[in-house]
């Protein structure tokens, strides 16, 4: 099942990781010279749907990821505590073999692949993102799922000495998250374990997350120890924070404002202090692959 | 041998501070309070404010706004239960909040909305922002009036009632914080439980003095 689905650009197409090095080496000599807020206009004008990947630095250091803290820097401040190793994730629910499936074992039988996605956070600001990983329907299927199964709900670990953030009830923990079957089985769909080829750190989600591109980022949820086969719509973190701000499809949509600001534009991350804003896209661009499962509905009901 | 005594202008801590404090000139307030913002901006050029840079400005000049609006609240509880003096730079400091609160307000506008008509748009569709706009309009007419020549045009009585308009506004900051967070985050709660007691201080000592007779009843 793996390959279902190429990139627009290949992987030749992405920037290897010394080129990049290169460009921040080139963006830390102008800014040394005063000269970073002359050369940043130049690169905030890449158009909508634009896929040259964030630097490193900027996917590293710029996370949501409220097990650690509310601060977009406090993931890459404290998660090094995190213990990824051993890890394993419980598949259960309606599934013909149940039980912990070990991350080392879940790595030797999948196929690995490199997925260049955007990635639009509910907050109206966007990155690209490298992943490698593979495709969720493959890990379920080696799980078999059961006629009848109609939900996928996701649970990440809850390990409040590693994850200072879960001592403040910001959120009910642990984090849960929830996609519709065919949403799970669709290609796009993936278990990241990897960011530029490199084990994924683990202020994004180690040792392995979610990556489902066409909905906004707390969707994707990180360092998931538990997946469930349901026929009920599973509950979801933020749904249940706010059902009026956060719906269960959370689809990317540039026309179904959130109730606070704006969904229309959005700031790709990385185009400095005068950054132009750009128009967000339906799916998130990717509404050829996934417009098919919602035919018939009311997107701003389902939001 | 005589036991160490506190300079003799002296008897308490508080006042050998207070004493220090007079030497400060408040001009060197207002350069202090005028070097942030550049600084600020400054590192949100060369990548000292992370990646995301405007979000990052935004707010950092929001927050050194409220601190500088709290600290400024804190003035005469200070005075009152410590005997610490800082009238002298308590305009300096509410000029300056009010300089931040502009600023803010100047990077949200060029830098984030970019847009004049989504401006309007955000002011009336979104709470967070009509609330934000409500608190830069009452403190406007205070930041108008920080000066010598108001307080004998509008009078001792009236210039004080005017800028009692503080006390709102800084209420309506707090929850221009609360309300543009995600989640159910601590800081804008606790700066809100700061407000809220430094607002009982002077409630408290108006009804006491009232039931002692001292002062017309409040309204």
């Amino acid at each position: 099942m793996a390959h279902r689905w190429i990139n627009d650009l290949t992987a030749e197409d992405a920037t290897p990781f010394s080129a990049y090095m290169n460009r921040r080496q080139i963006m830390a000599g102008l800014a040394g010279l005063g000269l970073g807020a002359i050369a940043a206009p130049a690169a905030a004008l890449a158009p909508a749907g634009d896929l040259t990947p964030n630097s490193w630095e900027e996917i590293t250091t710029y996370n949501n990821f409220y097990e650690f803290g509310t601060d977009k820097g406090d993931p890459a401040r404290y998660a090094d505590q995190l213990t990824t190793s051993p890890w394993s994730v419980t598949i259960d629910g309606m599934v013909d073999r149940p039980g912990a499936y070990d991350f080392a074992t879940i790595m030797d039988r999948m196929t690995m692949e490199e997925r260049i996605y955007r990635l639009r956070c509910v907050e109206a600001w966007s990155m690209v993102v490298p992943w490698n990983g593979f495709e969720l329907a493959d890990l379920l299927n080696l799980a078999g799922v059961q006629d009848g199964a109609r939900f996928v709900a996701f649970e990440t670990l809850n390990r409040p000495e590693e994850m200072p953030g879960l001592r403040s009830p910001i959120l009910q923990w642990p984090y849960v998250e929830g996609l519709r079957l065919d949403e799970a089985m669709h290609p796009l769909t993936i278990m990241a374990t990897g960011i530029y080829g490199k084990t994924i750190p683990n202020q994004n989600g180690a040792p392995m997350r979610l990556v489902v591109p066409w909905k906004y980022g707390y969707k994707s949820i990180k360092s998931v120890v538990r997946i469930t086969l349901t026929d009920t719509q599973p509950p979801t973190s933020w749904n249940r924070y706010s059902s009026r701000e956060y719906g269960f499809y959370s689809n990317v949509n540039p026309n179904v404002d959130h109730p606070r600001w704006s969904q229309a534009q959005e700031r790709r991350i990385g185009g400095g202090l005068f950054s132009r804003k750009q128009p967000t896209l339906m799916f998130n661009g990717y509404e050829e692959e996934v417009a098919a499962l919602y035919d018939g509905m009311d997107l701003a009901e389902y939001h | 041998m005589t036991a160490w005594t506190w300079p003799n202008i002296t008897d308490r801590p508080v006042n050998w501070l207070n004493a220090q404090l007079r030497r400060l000139p408040v001009w060197a307030l207002y350069a202090a309070g005028g070097a942030w913002p550049a600084i600020l901006l400054y590192m949100g050029a060369t990548g000292g404010l992370g990646v995301e840079p405007i979000t990052a400005l935004e707010h950092e000049l929001g927050k050194s706004a409220l601190n500088l609006l709290v600290f400024g609240l804190a003035i005469t509880p200070l005075r009152r239960f410590f005997g610490l003096n800082l009238m002298r730079f308590r305009r300096a400091i509410g000029v300056i909040a009010f300089a931040y609160v502009g600023f803010h307000l100047l990077v949200w506008l060029v830098l984030d909305v970019q847009s004049p008509a989504l401006i309007w748009a955000d002011i009336v569709k979104r709470p967070y922002v009509t609330v934000g706009m409500a608190g830069f309009l009452l403190l406007s007419p205070l930041a108008a009036t920080s000066n010598n020549w108001s307080v004998r045009r509008l009078g001792a009585a009236a210039w004080r009632r005017l800028h009692r308009l503080v006390y709102p506004a800084v209420l309506v900051a707090a929850l221009h914080f609360m309300i543009l967070v995600k989640g159910f985050p601590v800081e804008p709660l606790i700066y809100l439980a700061v407000i809220v007691v430094l607002l009982l201080l002077r409630l408290d000592r108006r009804a006491v003095a009232w039931r002692a007779g001292g002062l017309p009843r409040p309204r």
